[in-house]
């Protein structure tokens, strides 16, 4: 491999960009395509497109031959909006199953150190700190805050960005009413059907510890059953 | 901060070893049979001097890949190695699980 080929699949990495290596087996040449490149006219286009939502590496058979493709897609992440009492036991549940997680909000009453030790907590507004750190197709946003002027844009971000699973707390009537106010933002009714709300698994729970276990399930069902998605 | 993130990452560490001066090749295991213990896409980075980091198999493989890697430092030219019980070689290195994997190998340049 060329060294300025590996760095430049190295930095697509650390910025949470999908790419793939493409090696010819045969003779070793290589080529690197990255999840944002339009890659339509390309003979192995379909493959991409299956592994790069996939994130599975593998020999292909083309036509000039057995080509492997080393796929890169960013670790899976958790964004929860609302430092509330579901998410103090929703962090360190996530941070077990493999899960990057991110907590933001801008209530400091909430957001402190001592609720949410040694986790990454952003005091901030998610339209701030979203900025710095925008959602993608690795990330699972829960928004839990109850309040449509925290809550609305992260999940409305969530949904143009195709972040693999949206969840919003809160009842079937304020999920209606949260519909209605999407619906005249102008997004796409087929987006909204995407957002799981009653958010979780429908096991009952009670407890904010049991939501908590509940939200889990459903971000993991999301990450797990997604089409083509890895055993 | 995920467990995974306390290892060091081998793509990360061939470039520094090569910004470093130092000569490395790649492994990687492009196919696996029956019970594999590393996924497809998994890493090893050797040095000239037979430093590595990363993993290939559990432990089984690993030094033969090493020595087959210095060559192809040597020689700068790729290769595909194939390892399993089934192999005549089978009694110096082979997959314990019963499993068969296949390493590509390559030089950084």
């Amino acid at each position: 491999m060329d060294l300025s080929l590996l760095k430049t699949l190295n930095a697509e990495r650390a910025a949470r960009r999908a790419a793939i290596l493409v090696t010819d087996m045969a003779n070793g040449a290589q080529r690197l395509v990255r999840g944002g490149d339009d890659f339509h006219s390309d003979p192995l286009a379909e493959e991409f497109a299956r592994r790069f939502r996939s994130g599975k590496s593998g020999l292909v058979q083309t036509d000039a031959g057995e080509a492997f493709l080393t796929v890169s897609v960013p670790a899976p992440r958790l964004v929860i909006i609302g430092a509330v009492h579901i998410s103090q036991a929703l962090v360190p549940m996530a941070e077990i199953a493999g899960f990057d997680v991110a907590v933001i909000d801008p209530r400091t009453a909430f957001a402190t150190e001592e609720r949410f030790p040694g986790s990454t907590l952003k005091a901030d507004w998610p339209e701030e700190v979203l900025k710095d750190a925008p959602l993608d197709p690795f990330t699972a946003v829960a928004a839990v805050t109850h309040d449509p002027k925290i809550d609305d844009f992260p999940l409305m971000e969530a949904l143009k960005t195709g972040c693999f699973y949206v969840g919003a707390l809160g009842s079937r009537k304020t999920h209606g009413k949260r519909l209605e106010r999407f619906a005249e933002a102008g997004l796409d009714p087929a987006l909204l059907a995407r957002i799981d709300a009653p958010i979780g698994l429908d096991i009952g729970a009670a407890s904010p510890q049991e939501i908590a276990v509940a939200v889990l399930g459903s971000v993991i069902q999301a990450l797990r059953k997604m089409p083509d998605a890895a055993p | 901060m995920t467990a995974t993130d306390t290892l060091p990452d081998v793509l990360e560490t061939a470039a520094s070893w090569r910004d470093s001066g130092r000569s490395v090749a790649l492994a990687t295991v492009v196919e696996t049979w029956g019970s594999a213990p590393r996924p497809v896409g998994s890493h090893l980075v050797i040095d000239q001097d037979g430093n590595f980091e990363g993993s290939v198999s559990g432990g089984c493989v690993e030094g033969a890949v090493v020595s087959e890697a210095m060559d192809v430092i040597e020689t700068g030219t790729p290769t595909t190695l194939d390892f399993g019980v089934a192999d005549e070689t089978a009694w110096e290195v082979g997959l314990s699980c019963g499993g068969r994997i296949r390493v590509y190998v390559e030089p950084v340049v």
